[in-house]
Parts: structure tokens; sequence; C-alpha cells
């Protein structure tokens, strides 16, 4: 057990190293020096190659693939370009709206889709499965801005219950008091990952289904509620451990989409404002910040997935 | 589970119709007809009408966009903006849009674009994939490992994001689009085909040919990658249904396509400025268009895969 989590970690510690490289590598390839972002399109060759000096950009590459990995490891992932401010500063002020959001928005998409997906299951090929399929597998076919476009149509134009905007409370706290203005914000990532999570949760429970320790509970007289319950909830639940670990980049990009639409102070947004004003160390870090919790929650995953279920241990 | 990065949440997700469904279609008893494999799953594809529905629709999509501009005439070039936002009518069908184009043909010249980036860059990403995978598999050892480090690097970062850096990065054409695409979306089908090709290096047919003396290049090319094709297809729907979104986002945040070209995903940026207007008809048309197109191409991977998994159990 303690190897494999050892050897699982290491993996996971290569793979960030590669990731490291390749963000490195892009930003090489679309920005090698930021000298004329700063200095102006004016600065004569000479300024720009004593900035260049001074920054370290005209060492070899390896020097500076070196300090970048350094300078990573200790949180410092440069300054913006156009906010006058440190991105990892920019990235502490966004981090916990844009984890709020996410949060809230995944804790009830798997309360969600767990019991639809059960519930179909058990009422395997009725009008009702069949709806819930169709219908997820219909949203499932939408962009997300789509999703928040029609929201905001529907529930703030036309029926005028809800605001069309985010809160911009810029406490964590103070979007929590404004709730309201969170719910079709929310509302939008929740369709997009139910749609993605119950299809999932219906197959894993029809396996679960057919599987003799369902007929075992059943014969020995457990009433069916237990046995739905106690029995098939508890089992068929666990892939949803590893989905949530491998949504994760798709829960980054909608989180992107819906703060921008929604104009949520946020690292979506902040990344969204970035892209307008090329600014590339705010891109690449968010883009590196974006792999790592992929890496880390596909870790924790796999780990949490072993110990729950010991059969999968691979050693 | 030693997977590190995400894998494609259709790709997982249930069928359709269960595994149980397809045999109590097809083994119940009936005398299968004399032919290949390829035609069962041509037969199982065809019985399967959401597939069937997803072909027609991408016919249809494929005329509209193509063949509709000569049968319907609509100035693209220069918007008459006296008119602009005018709605439905005489000689409008769907109306205007903000620039006074015609909102049908620019519909039109949006599904090209959409069509274009989502084959080419499919195909792109399929056989970069594919050769990856089987070079991994067939090499083993070092190789494979290297080769499928730099796979599960590239399926750590969010695709999205790193689309948008570089896209606004190197903007505007229909071959900068595939090219980005199709590039950060070749990590899944190279681990696909990975699988199938350990798998398949150990048959009986595979062996007898090494024992005749194939090299490991007619290996590859007569047996590996044929039998893996089938996998292959199937994710190449999926591909292509996830590189029209993309590209849509992409649009709809500002970073999509430079003029002449269309994209339905600018367009509903544009569209959504006037949803306060009323205007409808410059977002519902298109975006009902990319839904459909997305959710064909979904239906037709659905399809194909339950067909593949009927030609799998024959073989």
């Amino acid at each position: 057990m303690i190897t494999y989590i050892l050897r699982r970690t290491a993996t996971a510690v290569i793979v960030v190293i590669g990731v490291m490289l390749a963000i490195f590598a892009a930003l090489h390839l679309v920005y090698p020096s930021p000298a004329r972002a700063v200095l102006g399109l004016k600065a004569t060759p000479q300024a720009v190659a004593a900035f260049n000096h001074t920054h370290g950009y005209d060492r070899p590459l390896w020097h500076q693939f070196l300090t970048y990995i350094n300078q990573t490891v200790h949180l410092n992932f440069g300054e913006s370009l156009k906010q006058n401010q440190s991105v990892g500063q920019l990235f502490k002020e966004n981090a916990g709206r844009s984890a709020l959001l996410s949060g809230v928005a995944l804790v009830i998409a798997v309360l969600i889709a767990v019991p639809l997906g059960i519930a179909q299951a058990v009422k395997r090929n009725s009008i009702f499965d069949y709806t819930a399929t169709g219908v997820s597998f219909f949203l499932y076919s939408w962009p997300i801005f789509f999703v928040c476009l029609v929201l905001i149509a529907v529930f703030s134009l036309k029926l005028n219950w809800l605001p069309f905007e985010a809160s911009q409370a810029t406490s964590v706290f103070g979007v929590v008091r404004d709730a309201k203005s969170m719910i079709l914000p929310v509302s939008a990532l929740v369709i997009v990952s139910v749609a993605a999570f119950s299809r999932y949760m219906r197959s894993s429970a029809l396996d679960n289904l057919a599987q003799d320790y369902i007929k075992v509970a059943r014969a020995k007289g457990l009433s069916e509620r237990s046995v739905l319950f106690r029995h098939l909830t508890r089992n068929s639940s666990l892939p949803i451990i590893t989905l949530v670990g491998l949504s994760l980049p798709d829960l980054l990009a909608g989180n992107l989409i819906v703060e921008s639409v929604f104009n949520y102070q946020g690292l979506g947004l902040l990344f969204f404002t970035a892209l307008g004003n090329e600014d590339y160390p705010i891109l690449l870090a968010y883009t590196l910040v974006g792999a790592i919790l992929v890496v880390i929650g596909n870790l924790v995953a796999d780990i949490a997935l072993t110990l729950a279920d010991p059969r999968i241990r691979l050693i | 589970m030693t997977s590190i990065g995400p894998v494609d949440p259709t790709q997982a997700a249930a069928p359709l119709a269960t595994e149980a469904e397809l045999l109590a279609e097809h083994d119940a008893g009936q005398v299968y007809e004399q032919g290949s494999s390829w035609r069962l799953a041509w037969q199982t594809f065809r019985e399967n009408y959401f597939a069937v529905i997803g072909v027609i629709l991408v016919i249809f999509f494929v005329l509209f966009s193509f063949v509709g501009p000569y049968l319907y005439h609509s100035n693209q070039l220069t918007g008459s903006i006296a008119d602009a936002n005018l709605g439905p009518g005489k000689g409008h069908p769907l109306g205007l849009d903000q620039n006074g184009f015609d909102e049908l043909g620019r519909i039109m010249k949006g599904g090209q674009t959409a069509l274009e980036i989502g084959f080419a860059a499919a195909a792109l990403a399929s056989v970069i994939g594919t050769l990856v995978g089987a070079i991994a598999g067939l090499a083993g050892g070092l190789v494979d490992a290297l080769l499928m480090r730099i796979v599960d690097v590239g399926l750590a970062i969010p695709t999205l994001f790193i689309i948008l850096v570089l896209a606004v990065r190197y903007n505007g054409t229909i071959t900068a689009f595939v090219l980005i695409i199709g590039i950060n979306s070749w990590f899944v089908p190279a681990r696909l085909v990975r699988g199938e090709v350990l798998s398949l290096r150990t048959r009986d047919f595979v062996q007898a040919s090494r024992s005749m003396g194939a090299t490991q290049w007619r290996l590859m090319w007569r047996h590996l990658i044929p039998n893996a094709l089938g996998t292959v297809i199937v994710n190449v729907t999926f591909q292509i249904a996830d590189a029209v979104l993309f590209l849509s986002t992409v649009g709809y945040l500002g970073f999509g396509l430079n003029p002449p070209y269309v994209d339905w995903g600018d367009q509903l940026s544009d569209g959504v400025t006037n949803l306060l207007n009323g205007y409808w008809w410059e977002i519902y048309p298109v975006g009902g268009c990319l839904i459909l197109l997305v959710l064909a191409f979904n239906f037709i991977g659905d399809g194909l895969r339950d067909a593949l998994d009927v030609r799998l159990r024959r073989r």
C-alpha cells in the first residue's frame, strides 16, 4: 500500500516537472522576453539588450529553466505585465472566490448525479430513464457558454428573477451573503457537470446491480430500500471519486467561461482579462497551476480509491 | 488505476444501449449472416436510430454549409449597416445581425469553418495519436515510458487554457486553429491505441507474423494499426465534437477566426450584446446549429462504440 502511494506520488512529481518544461517551452515559443512589453515598442535595441541582461533573458535556456523551476517552487510566478502586481499576489486575491464557485458547484453536481444515476439504473428502460439519459446526453453537447447565455436570457431578462451578474463582493463571505446572484453561475456549472457525471453513474450502478452481492442481499430478505441505500449506493459511488479527479480540467475550463460570462472576480476572469492584454506571465502561471491541480486531483483520487476499495491495490 | 490524466468522459460513460440490451437483440439465438466483422458492426450501427439521426444531421450540415450558399445567395462581404438588426422577414428568413449581414448566410459560412476545422483537427490529432500510441506499444521499454509520460503531461494541462494562450498569439486563420487544436488533442487517442497495441501484440496472428520474419514496421502497418482502427474511429467522432466546441468557445471569448472567416462562437458573442433588445434571431438559430452539430457527432460516436463492441465480441 505504502509502496503504491510512493510510486504513484513519484510519477506525479515527474509529470509536474514535465508540465513545467512544457509550459516553459510554450512561454519561450510565444513570448521569449517581456522587454518590448515593459519598455514599449519604441525602446532602442540597446535598452532591450540591457533589460534582457539584467533579467536573465540572455542566459542559456537550461539556466533559465532552472531559475523558472526555482522560482515556481518558491511560489514566485513573476510579475504581471499590465496589472502592476505580482502574479502570486493576484492569484492569492482571486483564488478563494474561484474555489468557492467551483467547490459549491462540484458538491451540488455530485449530490444530484449520484442519486440520479442510481435511480436511472434501478428503473432501467423506464420512461424516466430514457428522459434522463436523453436530457443529459443533449445537455452534454451544449457549450457551457451557451448554457450561461440561455440561463441569463430566461431567468434574468425574461422572468427577471435573478441578476445576470455574479456577486461583486470582494471577500468570500461577501459572496456567500450575496447568494442570490450566485445561483445562475453555480447552476451553469452544475448543469454541465451533472450531464457528464450521471451517465457515468448510471453505467456504474448497472454494473453493480448485476453482481452477486446484490442478489445475496435480496435473497437474505433485505428490504429493497436497504439493498439500494446500504449496498448499491455505497459500491457504485466509488467511480465518482475517479470521475471528480478526472473532471478537474473540465471544471477549470467551465469555471473560466462562467466567470467571464457572469463577470465574477476569480482566477478565470483574471485569465480572461490577461488574454485580452496578452499578459503572458498570468496566462502561463494559471495554466501551470491548473495542470498541477489536475495532477494532484488525480493523485488524490487514485489514493482515495485504493483506500476505499482494497481490490484495486496494484501492488 | 494507474492513469494520471483525464479521460474523455464520453468514452467512459454508458453507451445509450447497454451491453445486455445489445446481447438480447443480437445473440438471442439469431444465426449470423456470413460476413466480415466490419459488416456486423455496420449492421448494428444501422439499427441504432440515434446514430442514424447523427449521420443524417452531419450530412445535412455539410450540404447546408457548403452547397447552401450556392442555392441561397446573400452578401457576406459588405453588410448593409442601415438595416442592422433587422428582424426576420422577406428576403432575410433569419434577419440581419448587428453589422447588417444576413444571418442565414452567415450561419452557413460559420458551418463551413466549424466542419473544416473540426474534421481537420480531429484527423491531425488521430494521426499523431495513432502513430505515437502504436510506436509506444510496440517498442515498449524506455521509449514507451518516455512517450507515455509526454502523454501524461499533455493530459494534465487543461486543453482549453493552452488553446486559448496559443490562439491569442497565433490568431486568425483556419490552418492556425487546426494546428492549435490538433496538437493539443492527440493524447487521448495515443493512450487508447497504445492500450490496443499492447493487447494485440501478444495475439497469435501477430506472433505468427513476427516468427515469419516480419519487421516491426510491417507489424505496425499491416497488423497493429488496422486492428486498432475501430477504437481510433470511435475516438475521431468525439474529437470532432470537441474541436467544434473548442472553436466556438474560443470564438465566443473573442479570440476566434479573423474576418472574412466566420465562426459560430463569434456570432454568438456578437448576438449576446443584443440579447437585452430581444433580437432572438441573432442567438438561437446559431446556438441551435452548434448544439445539433455537436450532438450529431456524439450520437455517431456512441453508435460506433456499440457497433464496435459487437464486432470485437465476434472477433
